[in-house]
């Protein structure tokens, strides 16, 4: 790692970088793979209930984002208890926004072929966006800061209290939602739903309120990855979903789509990776990186890192 | 008890019941007997409200539960075991166990209805942590009957409960199926293609052909029948 041994390269190797540039490329990129990870949970969890991939997600992501920006209006700036509030909302609003989604567009299709879903769910994704095209306006806006931010420097190394918060946030709401998945009688109903809807049905568990919960929760995470997102990338626009929601769905994948742990594997990895791409003399190539990545793996492993092969039987 | 009434299904263009009647007693084992594809799993599940019935009607307890929906008609006592077993094969056995009583929340009462559950199957107490994904096919069937009582039910409809299980395991489960219904009366719905075990155990049979009921009566009487013991006992 410490030798100069390009000697071909007219560049220098970024590679060769030392300690404390990878510990801070590391942290760059957990931090940025836990925003990913809480939008790949939600792909992961409708697709465990519903088996189709809800395009809308990352639309909902961005409205997050927007009611953030709102609500962060009317706090005062740069207090804890004012961005939390914040947080809070965003997430209900989402959480609210998600079961209403589920509820007008793709309950009515259950049974129907999933290619029909998927094309509803590109649906209202165009819809999200262009809808916040008309309400928000198409120009970006500086989100406000709605959290206390200063640095810590360790040497060379500088830590943002935002990505601290980015990481705390992101870790406290996976731990709650594995407590919710695992402890929970409703999550128990989740996952059984997700196992065998018709026998859920047969023990009694409403599908459509397993499901319609299962929106909310995800739509929840996605909105506190939006309000994460958009503290550390602080322009927001309608299409700010785009790229970040593929590359959470990316994420789902790599971890295994419908596996919760894949999702949050596959988050932080994917995050990690392409920061470090980003940080070497192949930044250009960040976004091809990254779906190669995802090539290479589900070639290797067609269900993913954590997801277990199986023939879906009828 | 249970009575069912002109019941015609339909998948898609094709009938799959075509006018199908039957009542049963309280307290009593009955058996829906039949060849492949004759429409037993399609009455099972059109009763339990996993398939919408064309026209005809399904009373319980005296009450229509035709159009409900199958966690409404759960909720009132009527437990179907499907065909297949279908347990939550990621789940632990106990975890499908607490499923089956996904609607009681006195936790009294759920302890209660396990220690009965383990009284009965003793095996499902010692396999409680593994995953039902790992037991065999009778102790599948064993939890997907377990999981069924859990959740208290007046009337219990089992579909196939020997398909695909070890000749040894059959005997046993058929015999806790009789002390299901003797000890914890229990109304049971049986559906069998092995007719002689169903007959055996069964007090009144009904005998579907391409979704009809072509004969019925007393079983000790259907396992005296010349026509039926050419069709479906084996001579």
């Amino acid at each position: 790692m410490t030798t100069q041994s390009e000697s071909l390269n007219s560049q220098p190797s970024t590679l060769n970088f030392p300690l404390s540039e990878f510990l801070q490329q590391l942290l760059n990129g957990l931090s940025l793979g836990a925003i990913y990870a809480l939008i790949a949970l939600g792909y992961t969890m409708v697709y465990g209930v519903l088996r189709f991939i809800n395009f809308a997600h990352s639309d909902v992501f961005m409205v997050g984002s927007f009611i953030g920006y709102y609500a962060g209006k009317h706090v005062p700036e740069r207090t804890y208890w004012g961005g939390l509030l914040v947080l809070v909302v965003a997430m209900l609003g989402c959480a609210l926004l998600g079961m209403l989604i589920e509820r007008l567009c793709y309950r009515r299709l259950r049974g129907s072929a999933t290619l029909n879903v998927l094309i509803t769910a590109i649906g209202v994704s165009l819809l999200l966006e262009y809808s916040g095209q008309v309400f928000f306006g198409a120009t970006p806006r500086t989100f406000p800061d709605i959290f206390p931010s200063t640095n810590f420097a360790f040497g060379s190394l500088v830590i943002s209290s935002n990505q601290i918060l980015v990481i705390v946030v992101a870790t406290l709401l996976m731990v709650a939602l594995q407590l919710i998945v695992y402890r929970t009688k409703i999550g128990t109903a989740m996952r059984a739903v997700s196992l065998n809807p018709k026998a859920a049905q047969l023990v009694g568990v409403n599908n459509d309120i397993v499901i319609s919960f299962t929106f909310g929760l995800g739509s929840a995470l996605a909105a506190a990855g939006g309000i994460l997102y958009a503290i550390n990338y602080p322009s927001i626009d309608p299409l700010m979903g785009v790229m970040p929601g593929l590359k959470a769905f990316v994420a789902a994948v790599l971890g295994g789509i419908g596996n919760i742990p894949g999702a949050a594997l596959g988050g932080l990895l994917l995050g990690t990776v392409e920061t470090f791409v980003n940080g070497s003399q192949w930044s250009t190539y960040k976004d091809a990186i990254a779906f190669a990545i995802l090539i290479g793996i589900l070639l290797f492993r067609p269900a993913g890192l954590l997801g277990k092969f199986t023939v879906e039987k009828v | 008890m249970l009575s069912v009434t002109d019941l015609e299904v339909c998948y898609g263009s094709i009938s799959a019941l075509r006018g199908v009647s039957f009542t049963i007693p309280q307290g009593s084992i009955v058996t829906l007997i039949g060849g492949n594809g004759a429409g037993k799993t399609t009455t099972l599940r059109t009763i339990s409200g996993l398939l919408r019935a064309k026209s005809g009607t399904v009373n319980f307890l005296g009450e229509d539960i035709t159009s409900l929906p199958a966690h409404k008609i759960v909720a009132r006592g009527l437990s179907h075991v499907p065909e297949g077993r279908m347990v939550f094969s990621n789940l632990t056995v106990g975890e499908n166990l607490s499923m089956g009583a996904y609607l009681l929340s006195d936790k009294a009462v759920i302890a209660k209805n396990r220690d009965y559950v383990f009284s009965i199957f003793p095996r499902m107490k010692e396999r409680l942590k593994q995953t039902a994904g790992t037991l065999s096919g009778g102790e599948q069937q064993m939890l997907a009957i377990g999981r069924a009582l859990m959740g208290n039910p007046k009337f219990l409809m089992l579909d196939e409960p020997s398909l695909g299980i070890a000749p040894r395991l059959i005997s046993t489960i058929f015999e806790k199926i009789v002390e299901i219904n003797r000890t914890h009366g229990i109304t049971i719905l049986l559906v069998e293609q092995n007719a002689n075990l169903a007959l055996e155990v069964s007090q009144h049979a009904y005998v579907l052909e391409t979704g009809a009921i072509v004969m019925s009566g007393e079983s000790k009487k259907l396992r005296a029948d010349p026509q039926l013991k050419a069709t479906y006992l084996g001579g």
